[in-house]
């Protein structure tokens, strides 16, 4: 790792710091932290990864045979936990951390101090993640939601689980108030808030989000606690409370959440997009007020997920309503994205492969995100695996497709190589195709009537769960791609060229030598 | 030029004939026995078309200006970067799009809520991993089963070949009249279940401590099955729901036939009952016997 700062002693900056693990023990430079949090997520994307090839590979054919079915219960869940707490959350922290100061033109994150302790809560949260597989009774295995009474039925795994998600809740909200306070304060001079790079709008949007739902999510949290522990009923009915309570809470936090990680990613894309296309973004003010308003209707819509747990007409129809609005806003990026690759002067890098297959299985995943939203149609689809197909559309070929092309958009940057063109190529061709074999077959496999969550299933799904599961082994296996990519590009010794993507407006890229050095913007720049 | 308009052409025609190879088929929702399936069977397929409009439309832009608009065909970049009335014709269009999908869903949203004044009234509860039946008005009343998956075991640990109806029967069918409305009324035993028929259009949540309720029409007869639909613990893929419709003779028929069964194992029970007091009135005779002895 020490190799992405390999030359930074030659920029005459007072970078003094510990070496060894102190460096990264007690690093309050945004350039580690993100790093870090980058590191820590990749990790966990391959945890999570692991847990998810079990799932595939156990339901490659019909019949038990690797995983019981109280283990396969516990691989989903804790597959979604770590993917969403682990993965695609920190990952974005850590763009946030390395881009937000330089974009900007600030020093560093506000909170320094706090930047650290908020990375490092990460590891004691995995690592209780992890272990509670090993104790007795074995990890979760009520589901990455957690709804009770089925979660107040497991062990010490349910309690673990519980505590991370608490920790890694207070670390978001750390990150969150740090990323308001350093875009708030900390721009250079002539930055006004209307001349913010659009992903620096997209983290501030989503911080506020972050603020608003991680508080609610702690409190269902220690409801649950002390409905396991304490003699609270919050969602006993026979000690006066509701189970349906809890998914009310829950997904007041958990869709909010759903935006926390795609708002940062139409960020990148909306980054990397113009770059290519050597032109302005198209509509720079209507993103950003698609974004706001994309936040804002993320947080009167969560009953949507709980259309089948029986809610008055109204209720339904309100949510129903609601939901489909957010088609607007969203419908609004795509169109000012394609708008902004019309008439361009195109080139088609990894960075900007990733962020068009983004676009366009994004737009896959808004479209099943409608139908979704219909009522009727949902109460077919609903805990089936058009949900999965639905939700993987935008998580995995979205927030994911979406980092990767930042990834490899900023590498250049932030370690002065260059990575390998073909290898980064290749990297999105194999995703791209996988990825489809593996989930645009579950949007059939739901529509016919196959449940999530099932270790096994009728005779009629097999094919496509054999399609399904060779596509995501594919699809696991290409990731080990992106990790060589990225350790080559770290360990070449060919530095990369200052400004390797001439299209590039932002300040990191015009203001900073390539690679940024450990300080940057010691003396703030002046926006015209 | 030509070729490519021909391509083109060819690939629409290639798209649609795989979407309605969709009709009907594993690819799509199973046929829609009830006027509630049909109706979401329908607005389904609308949506579905609407959809892949736009994704041409919006994807047919993207990809002539990916060809056309690249740096490698010479292409120079332009420099404009808004338009008012662009903008406020793709945020209107959408919202009109939208106004066209949700009229239809309000309509079938308030008649699947209508749940008011049904033929015959059955209860589920979901328990940790099977569901129970009580029927609790209407032909039948009185009816009372459990219903468990009657796969056997051998055949979930691939000892057995797989039957055809693997992990999808169950011991006890719930049996209804065709044609008739049946309202569900669901709660569980335990945790969260959920009641669902595919075919039938029904899915409710089943909560414990509260009643949810769901009704249902079956066009024809025939037998219907779904699965628990809320992941439910260890044997949540366990837990099946086979729902026979039969015609209105039929069903009277099994209707007394069960009632009648009932009735039998219950005074099965009542004898069997009276045998073990009489066993142990034997017993302390004997022991008295043997005291006198």
């Amino acid at each position: 790792m020490a190799a992405v700062h390999g030359d930074v002693h030659g920029h005459g900056h007072d970078d003094h710091h510990p070496t060894g693990i102190m460096r990264w023990v007690t690093t309050t430079n945004h350039k580690d932290i993100g790093t870090m949090y980058l590191w820590f997520s990749l990790a966990m994307f391959f945890t999570g990864g692991f847990l998810a090839m079990g799932i595939r590979a156990e339901l490659f054919q019909p019949g038990i045979q690797i995983l019981e079915p109280e283990l396969f219960n516990s691989f989903t869940t804790l597959h979604g936990l770590i993917m969403v707490f682990g993965a695609i959350m920190p990952a974005f922290v850590g763009f946030a951390n390395w881009q937000i100061p330089m974009m900007v033109g600030a020093p560093d994150m506000a909170f320094a101090r706090m930047n650290n302790w908020s990375f490092w809560l990460l590891i004691p949260a995995a690592l209780l993640l992890i272990s509670s597989f090993f104790v007795p009774g074995g990890a979760a295995a009520g589901g990455w939601t957690f709804y009770p009474p089925l979660s107040t039925q497991g062990g010490l795994g349910v309690d673990m689980m519980l505590f991370a998600v608490h920790i890694l809740g207070a670390s978001s909200i750390m990150g969150s108030i740090n990323i308001i306070t350093t875009v708030l304060n900390m721009r250079a001079p002539g930055m006004t808030l209307m001349k913010m790079p659009l992903f620096v709008w997209t983290w501030l949007i989503t911080a506020y989000l972050l603020v608003l739902a991680m508080p609610v999510l702690a409190g269902v949290v220690t409801m649950l606690i002390t409905d396991r522990h304490f003699g609270t009923s919050f969602f006993n009915a026979a000690g006066g409370g509701d189970p349906v309570l809890f998914q009310h809470i829950f997904w007041f936090f958990g869709h909010p959440e759903v935006y926390i990680m795609i708002l940062p990613a139409f960020g990148i894309v909306s980054e990397i997009i113009p770059t290519f296309s050597r032109k302005p973004l198209f509509g720079y003010s209507s993103m950003v007020y698609a974004t706001a308003s994309i936040a804002i209707l993320s947080c009167i819509v969560w009953a949507h997920h709980m259309f089948t747990s029986g809610m008055p007409t109204v209720g339904q129809l309100f949510f129903m309503y609601a939901t489909m609005l957010i088609a607007v806003p969203t419908g609004v990026k795509v169109f000012n994205w394609t708008a902004t690759m019309w008439k361009g002067e195109m080139t088609f890098e990894t960075p900007m492969l990733f962020a068009i297959g983004f676009i366009f299985l994004f737009v896959i995943g808004g479209f099943s995100g409608v139908i979704c939203a219909i009522v009727p149609i949902d109460i077919q689809v609903q805990d089936t695996y058009y949900v999965i197909a639905h939700f993987h559309y935008v998580l995995v070929s979205g927030a994911l497709f979406a980092l990767f092309g930042g990834a490899y958009y900023w590498l250049p940057k932030w370690t002065g190589h260059m990575y390998d063109e073909t290898l980064g190529k290749w990297h999105f061709w194999l995703s791209m195709i996988f990825f489809n074999m593996a989930f645009f077959v579950q949007h059939f496999l739901g529509l016919a009537g196959m449940p999530r969550r099932i270790p096994d299933y009728a005779l009629q799904f097999a094919d496509f769960n054999m399609i399904s599961s060779l596509g995501a082994f594919g699809f696991g296996l290409t990731q080990l791609l992106f990790v060589y990519i990225v350790i080559k590009c770290i360990r070449s010794k060919e530095p990369a060229p200052e400004k390797p993507w001439d299209g590039a407006k932002t300040l990191e890229w015009t203001h900073l030598p390539t690679p940024a050095p450990y300080h940057s913007f010691e003396t703030p720049p002046v926006v015209k | 030029m030509r070729n490519k308009s021909v391509a083109t052409l060819a690939g629409v025609t290639a798209l649609a004939l795989y979407s309605s190879m969709a009709v009907g088929s594993k690819y799509n929702f199973q046929e829609p026995q009830s006027v509630i399936a049909q109706d979401i069977y329908d607005q389904h397929m609308m949506l579905l078309w609407i959809c892949l409009a736009i994704f041409i439309a919006v994807f047919g832009v993207m990809f002539y200006s990916i060809l056309k608009h690249r740096k490698s065909v010479g292409h120079k970049a332009a420099n404009f970067h808004h338009s008012t009335t662009a903008e406020v014709i793709w945020t209107i269009i959408p919202c009109l799009i939208l106004i066209v999908m949700a009229w239809p869903a309000t309509k079938t949203v308030i008649a699947m809520k209508d749940t008011s004044s049904p033929d015959m009234t059955i209860k589920a509860t979901g328990y940790q991993w099977m569901w129970g039946y009580d029927y609790l008005q209407g032909e039948g009343e009185g009816i009372s089963f459990y219903s468990k998956l009657s796969t056997p075991r051998a055949q979930l640990e691939n000892k057995e070949p797989k039957g055809e109806h693997y992990l999808l029967e169950v011991d006890n069918h719930v049996v209804v009249p065709v044609g008739k409305k049946v309202r569900m009324i669901l709660t569980a035993n335990d945790v969260i279940h959920a009641w669902w028929v595919p075919a039938l259009g029904v899915k409710q949540d089943a909560i414990p401590g509260f009643i949810r309720d769901s009704w249902f029409t079956a066009d024809t007869p025939g037998i219907y099955r779904g699965q628990c639909a809320e992941l439910c613990g260890k044997d949540h893929g366990y837990m099946p729901i086979v729902v026979e419709v039969l015609d209105e003779e039929a069903y009277s028929e099994w209707a007394a036939e069960k009632l009648a069964s009932m009735k039998k194992d219950s005074v099965n029970l009542a004898s069997v009952a009276t045998d073990v007091a009489s066993d142990a009135e034997a017993v302390e005779a004997a022991e008295k016997d043997s005291d006198n002895n």
